[in-house]
């Protein structure tokens, strides 16, 4: 299946695909009105220092943990791809208790915010690998591993 | 075809039919339960009463899981024993079930410890189900007195979700803290002032006396006038099904790496099993959610014939409290992180070179990171611990790590 990858050192630091990511799945059609001067909620986050830079979203593991613990059942398979039903998480926070990788964060209502692929937005494939200046962040298949 | 019964409708129990069909497509799956609904994360009954969930919305995995899954369920209906000789399960129906598999997912009951005059409480409950929660939703008004005995994740769950329900809304608890099972001094002392801005009287290392009606008699001389008794004392492996069929059970019943009791084709998943807490190196009860649905699956997969392992098992738990998220994980043995603030606190834990458990109390963001390192056992040494210990990221786990994870699938 088609995921996420970054190649850390092709990363800029340039926090381009937090910026995307909040724009996506803001429902906004113009990205200065979505995010001027307010708090942005990005999926994906760069993390690192100055020599160091990566950006960090969901893995959409083979056998996700999150999934596995969310008590409430919002965060589900959808052919592969971790998705969640912000309608049905009450905002425990047990996917951020459980995710190896720091990748599902509250967002502002406090229900529980992560990667979708874009497959839920108006985009249709990740917004972040799309806009990534320096190829950096991909999305493809680079097969499966047990 | 084979015959598989699960006892038990919560998490582990619809866990175990996910892990049978992942192997089985076609066995045939019966379900007993006790519930009349079932397939629901029992922690989101505060959620509940609360208003932050519905019946709707509470459906673990979809109101057709059953359906999708060619399960038979048994609602309402109680497992009475189990002939492990016979491979049969008798119901309080009076109907007899044969299996070639069976796994037992009886939960835990709540405990309650005695007090004089209890009987004479004018309405007295626990707070464990859904039918719990739909009770206290029934009875209690913006006249009611809530006391809650138990200040452990039940107990204050409760508080929360009865605050904007209720007139006033008191936890005692004999312990000096809140949640004293899982949270040290600081951490609970952040918690306490957090409860208590926010309208939850707390009295601690106080109880109950005796009950005199509406009035409790605390332990310190004070009384309590109260409307509705909450007993959140916590929790007991329910362990007598498998021990009357010949099994023996410890706290829980034993279960093995791949959740195999000691009766032949009988495995077991969930709150009542006790099984190996890879934090503390030894069996234990570990009792949350998430460990129930990894249990139920990998009991599910084994049964139907497959071979899974569940070798990383430890007490877990994330909760919040009126905005406080606080969480905790795996076993407190050496303390060798701690930070404390007014509005929050870090403690990380480790022994013999590996992290063993924490406490996190406010910025609870990438938590998971330090539960990874429990369930990994990663060497400390290997990673930049000290950076790792004030700010959970990837960085500090080097970048072999990270082309790892973030370059291939996982």
């Amino acid at each position: 299946m088609k995921r996420v990858y970054v190649n850390e050192q092709w990363c800029l630091g340039c926090h381009l695909c937090e910026y995307n990511c909040a724009f996506a799945n803001s429902g906004a059609r113009d990205m200065v009105e979505a995010l001027k001067g307010r708090p942005i909620f990005p999926r994906i986050r760069v993390e690192g220092a100055d020599a160091v830079t990566y950006a960090v979203s969901c893995r959409h593991c083979a056998d996700p943990l999150c999934v596995k613990g969310c008590i409430s059942g919002a965060l589900h398979l959808e052919n592969g791809a971790v998705c969640i039903d912000r309608d049905k998480c009450v905002g425990c926070l047990t996917c951020v208790l459980l995710c190896p990788y720091g990748a599902v964060q509250p967002g502002p209502d406090g229900a529980a915010m992560k990667c979708e692929l874009c497959l839920h937005n108006s985009c249709g494939a990740p917004a972040c690998a799309a806009g990534c200046p320096n190829g950096a962040i991909v999305y493809e298949e680079r097969g499966e591993t047990a | 075809m084979k015959r598989y019964v699960i006892i038990g409708g919560s998490i582990a129990g619809v866990s175990c039919v996910e892990g049978i069909r992942s192997v089985d497509p076609d066995g045939e799956i019966t379900l007993v339960t006790a519930e009349a609904v079932s397939n629901y994360g029992r922690p989101l009954i505060s959620y509940y009463l609360e208003g932050k969930t519905d019946t709707t919305h509470m459906s673990w995995r979809g109101a057709d899981f059953y359906e999708r899954n060619r399960v038979t369920v048994l609602h309402e209906t109680q497992a009475v024993s189990v002939d492990a000789q016979g491979h049969t399960v008798s119901l309080d129906s009076g109907a007899t079930l044969a299996y070639d598999a069976l796994c037992v997912c009886t939960g835990s009951a709540p405990a309650c410890p005695k007090f004089e005059g209890l009987e004479t409480a004018p309405h007295r409950q626990f707070f464990t189900t859904l039918t719990d929660a739909k009770a206290l939703e029934q009875t209690v008004t913006k006249q009611t007195r809530v006391l809650i005995i138990g200040a452990g994740f039940i107990g204050l769950k409760c508080a929360e979700g009865l605050r904007d329900r209720a007139g006033s809304v008191t936890v005692c608890d004999l312990a000096d803290h809140a949640m004293s099972a899982s949270l040290d001094a600081d951490s609970a002392s952040i918690l306490e002032r957090h409860l208590a801005k926010n309208g939850v009287r707390l009295l601690l290392g106080n109880t109950v006396e005796r009950f005199d009606g509406g009035t409790a008699h605390m332990k310190n001389g004070e009384t309590v006038e109260f409307d509705v008794l909450v007993i959140a004392v916590g929790v007991r492996p329910e362990t007598a099904l498998f021990a009357a069929a010949g099994g023996t059970a410890g706290r829980g019943i034993p279960v093995d790496g791949h959740l195999k009791t000691t009766l032949p084709d009988i495995w077991a998943a969930g709150d009542c099993t006790e099984s190996f807490d890879l934090s503390a190196g030894s069996p234990g009860v570990l009792a949350v959610l998430p460990m129930a649905a990894l249990q139920g699956e990998c009991a599910g997969v084994n049964m139907a014939g497959g071979s899974k392992t569940f070798d990383t098992g430890m007490k877990l738990n994330s909760i919040g409290f009126f905005g406080l998220h606080i969480m905790s994980a795996g076993t407190y043995t050496d303390l060798v992180y701690s930070e404390t603030t007014e509005t929050g606190c870090k403690k990380l834990f480790a022994r013999d070179g590996v992290l063993t458990g924490f406490i996190l109390a406010g910025n609870v963001a990438r938590a998971g990171i330090y539960t990874a390192l429990i369930r990994e056992r990663t060497p400390l040494d290997t990673i930049d611990f000290e950076a790792i210990s004030r700010d959970p990221t990837l960085l500090p786990l080097g970048r072999a790590y990270r082309t790892q994870k973030l370059g291939g699938a996982v």
